[in-house]
């Protein structure tokens, strides 16, 4: 347990050289980070750059590969939530760790102590002195399913401070709020700062880290690219740290051919079941013989979206989707409130790529053949399955997209997971749509499988299918796709062409709202 | 009167068997482990502590009351938490799906009652009926001069001890879960094992415990019906299987709150003996009596069902193993 060499008064934690993998993929990469004391630092990057994983490190859900962290000058191990709690380091997740049932009070004691009766009025009272000294409003004996978001939230930091955290790390604290409610979380952050405590606040809304943070980190796919105090930039510097250089990746892009309009969607508006607007008047069309990408943060809505589409989420009213099957404008339909099945057999197909992979569109113990049948179990004509084309079928897919299985009996759940996805896209792929639509469909796989599933997009393409595709890599979507559709919390912030549009403006975009481009 | 008296009487009987399998479940549904295997539970703890006594009165000239019945205690105590021991091994160690390793350690431990009970029945020798009359004797013994009071005396005190152990469990229960820090642990780790294990609490410690606790109660209801209810016989008829079945109704109905298992134990007992007393029935039509108490149970879960009170409902994370994330 050495001191520190360089040690600066005010920097109370310093994480040297952190590195962590899981399997392949290097989630962060020789981290250098410091967080001071007294300060708000904002650590800032795209989806997937590693902010929640180099945070989990100082919080005790994991444990780094190599590097160290030394905290108020001491090296120190950080094993479990305990030794985090010790170390007064408290983390605020982004899904909150509290028991429903309970109320307030109890699950601020939670696990505290073994030997005594709750004693909940002396808990009453400290937690009331923590709220009145950084102006919260928590009702101790509320239970926690009765509470609103953003007042579960109040009591995840209420709790991590009645632990006695000095460091106090949130995860995208905002991306559940409303305005207001941001507005008074920032009031409390503030006033947490001018205590002396540290706050790390996790975010990819410029405007939030212009507005709050003193320092802001930046980290792009794992890596740490700087930092800079925040009265010294701008958005747009901190969006090209962010997106950083376009790379070039090759990707064959074939010139569409005769596009015509296939997909019209006009003043699309969904709701989710709290009545939270998900998508906002989204006006789009998407051609025979292209393929459409759609950008955006995640959550800002591409789920929704091709989930309207395919028929998953009721519409608000004056919502319209047009669609033409091959761009015939005479058999032209709306598919709003038309059943999924019924559109499906019009030839809508959506591949989403859940992050667990199997989650949707595949059943992990039944074979490939098995899970082939399940898209077209309403075809047979007898009650007894006819397994002679779904094999057929299944053996193509093995052929054509180089899957790899130890056989046709073997379940899903056994091969790996570029495989299962390559059966999930395949079996769309294979019923040959009219519409195309894939979600994160190169998710998690390696380079060679993604241009596989490029070359079978591009292979689409060709047909006169009209392709969507739903990416996170911009370096992806800009090479692959003829034109980018921009989401940003759940409206249309632009449409670029693919051939011209910069890194940095879809970058730009994805983070901010411009009324013009509407 | 009489007839009331009498049900009433038959009601707490029956009622304190399921009472005692019904709260030893709620402590262990608590922690979120569903154990099925509340039958085989009040199997093992019946034959148990009848196998104990029987040895016992056997080499023994005259049994002492109090140590038959210490006797009979320990041995349906040790049992039945062997029993649940076993659960918890295979589903919390090994994560065995609950459902299933609850139905198949009910056949089990079926089969080894009945085999052992047959087994006593035949060393009894005589009418080829096992019967451990001192130690039966000793836990029906009723507090003296009840009669004095009349009919109160004849409805609340004319029970062994066994039928006050068995309320005073079900508020003992209900205090620890509520009241002290170590059933508010364990009740977040029925909840939500994953902020249980956030905040620092040894998930598997408290599952194993609460489900060898919770079984320990439970089996006292096996000895309960064995030593009061059959007065001190065994009968391999597999009506201890339909009672466990009963505690685990018992449960739900009480939406796992142990105080209101105490009436909803009687009040099953009543519904269960009710046929006895209504004149006129048929051999066939008594057994459509027997399933009031089912029916009352789906008749609380629909209206539980329906009114959506998070308080009423099942531990969240009951039934379901608790993977810690892979570091």
């Amino acid at each position: 347990m050495g001191k520190e060499p360089y040690l600066e008064t005010n920097v109370t934690i310093r994480m040297v050289d952190i590195t962590k993998r899981f399997a392949e993929v290097v989630a962060n990469k020789n981290i250098n980070l410091e967080i001071r004391s007294g300060e708000i630092l904002a650590l800032l990057g795209e989806n997937g750059s590693g902010k929640t994983t180099l945070m989990n490190m100082l919080s005790g859900i994991y444990m780094q590969d190599s590097g160290s962290i030394y905290v108020k000058g001491e090296h120190v191990t950080i094993r479990d939530p305990r030794d985090a709690f010790d170390l007064h380091i408290g983390m605020i997740h982004q899904h909150f760790k509290l028991v429903e049932v309970l109320t307030a009070a109890e699950n601020i004691v939670l696990g505290l102590n073994e030997t005594r009766l709750v004693d909940l009025k002396n808990v009453r009272e400290q937690v009331a002195k923590i709220c009145d000294r950084y102006g919260f409003v928590v009702e101790p004996d509320k239970k926690v399913y009765d509470m609103s978001v953003s007042e579960k939230q109040t009591l995840e930091i209420v709790k991590v401070l009645y632990r006695g955290a000095d460091i106090l790390i949130l995860d995208e604290p905002t991306a559940v709020l409303t305005p207001q409610e941001t507005d008074k979380l920032f009031v409390v952050m503030r006033n947490m700062k001018a205590d002396g405590k540290s706050i790390v606040i996790i975010t990819h809304k410029l405007h939030e880290v212009m507005e709050i943070s003193d320092r802001v980190a930046v980290l792009r796919k794992g890596e740490y690219i700087g930092d800079v105090p925040t009265s010294e930039t701008d958005p747009q510097k901190l969006t090209d740290m962010m997106v950083g250089r376009a790379v070039t990746l090759n990707i064959d892009r074939p010139e569409p051919v005769d596009p015509k309009e296939s997909l019209v969607v006009k003043n699309l508006t969904v709701k989710d079941i709290n009545g939270v607007t998900k998508l906002d008047n989204v006006s789009f069309t998407a051609y025979t013989g292209e393929i459409l990408g759609i950008a955006g943060i995640s959550g800002c809505g591409q789920k929704e979206l091709l989930e309207a589409v395919a028929g998953l989420h009721k519409l608000e009213k004056g919502s319209s989707i047009m669609f033409y099957p091959r761009g015939d404008r005479d058999q032209g339909e709306d598919l709003a409130g038309q059943t999924p099945i019924d559109i499906k057999h019009k030839g809508v197909h959506l591949a989403f790529v859940p992050e667990d992979r199997l989650g949707m569109g595949l059943v992990g113990n039944m074979n490939i053949p098995d899970n082939l049948m399940l898209k077209c179990y309403d075809q047979g004509r007898s009650p007894f399955t006819n397994r002679k084309k779904p094999r057929e079928q299944a053996i193509q897919i093995i052929r054509d997209l180089e899957v790899v299985t130890p056989g046709l009996r073997t379940p899903v759940r056994r091969l790996s997971g570029g495989n299962v996805q390559k059966i999930l896209v395949g079996r769309e792929i294979a019923s040959d749509p009219y519409l195309l639509m894939t979600a994160y469909a190169v998710r998690g796989l390696d380079i060679n499988t993604s241009y596989t599933i490029y070359r079978l997009l591009n292979d689409q393409k060709k047909k006169g299918t009209a392709v969507i595709y739903v990416g996170e890599d911009l370096d992806v979507l800009l090479e692959l796709c003829d034109r980018i559709l921009v989401l940003c919390s759940g409206r249309v912030s632009g449409i670029v062409d693919g051939k011209t549009a910069r890194k940095e403006e879809v970058g730009l975009l994805m983070t901010s709202f411009k009324e013009e481009t509407a | 009167m009489t007839q009331f008296i009498s049900l009433f009487q038959a009601s707490i009987v029956f009622g304190t068997v399921i009472l005692f399998g019904a709260v030893g479940e709620i402590l262990t549904e608590k922690s979120g482990n569903l154990n099925l295997g509340v039958p085989g539970i009040m199997y093992l703890g019946s034959i148990a502590s009848l196998i104990g006594v029987f040895y016992y009165e056997r080499y023994v000239e005259n049994p002492i009351p109090i140590v038959c019945i210490l006797i009979a205690l320990v041995c349906a105590v040790i049992a039945s938490m062997l029993g649940g021991l076993l659960f918890s091994f295979m589903t919390i160690t090994l994560r065995c799906n609950q459902n299933v390793m609850g139905l198949a350690f009910n056949i089990f431990a079926g089969g080894f009652a009945n085999f052992y009970g047959g087994s006593l029945n035949k060393l009894a020798g005589g009418v080829g009926q096992i019967n451990v009359l001192a130690t039966s004797a000793a836990f029906r013994t009723k507090i003296p001069n009840y009669r004095s009071l009349g009919p109160i005396g004849e409805l609340f005190f004319s029970y062994g001890f066994l039928v006050y152990l068995a309320i005073f469990l079900a508020f003992a229960v209900s205090w620890f879960l509520n009241r002290t820090s170590v059933g508010l642990n364990l009740r977040s780790v029925g909840e939500n094992p994953a902020t249980a294990d956030a905040a620092g609490i040894n998930v598997t410690k408290y599952k194993y415990l609460s489900t060898c606790v919770g079984a320990a109660i439970s089996g006292l209801g096996g000895l309960y019906y064995v030593m009061d209810y059959m007065k001190g016989t065994w009968d391999s008829d597999g009506s201890i299987e339909g009672l466990g079945w009963l505690a685990v109704a018992l449960v739900i109905f009480a939406s796992w709150k142990a105080p209101r298992a105490i009436w909803g134990s009687y009040l099953f007992g009543m519904l269960s003996w009710a046929y006895f007393y209504i004149p006129g029935l048929t051999r066939s039509s008594q057994e459509i009596f027997k399933m009031l108490p089912y029916i009352v149970t789906v008749l609380v879960l629909i209206f539980v069902a329906y009114q959506h009170k998070p308080d009423n409902q099942p531990p969240n994370a009951l039934g379901l193993p608790y993977f810690r994330e892979e570091r």
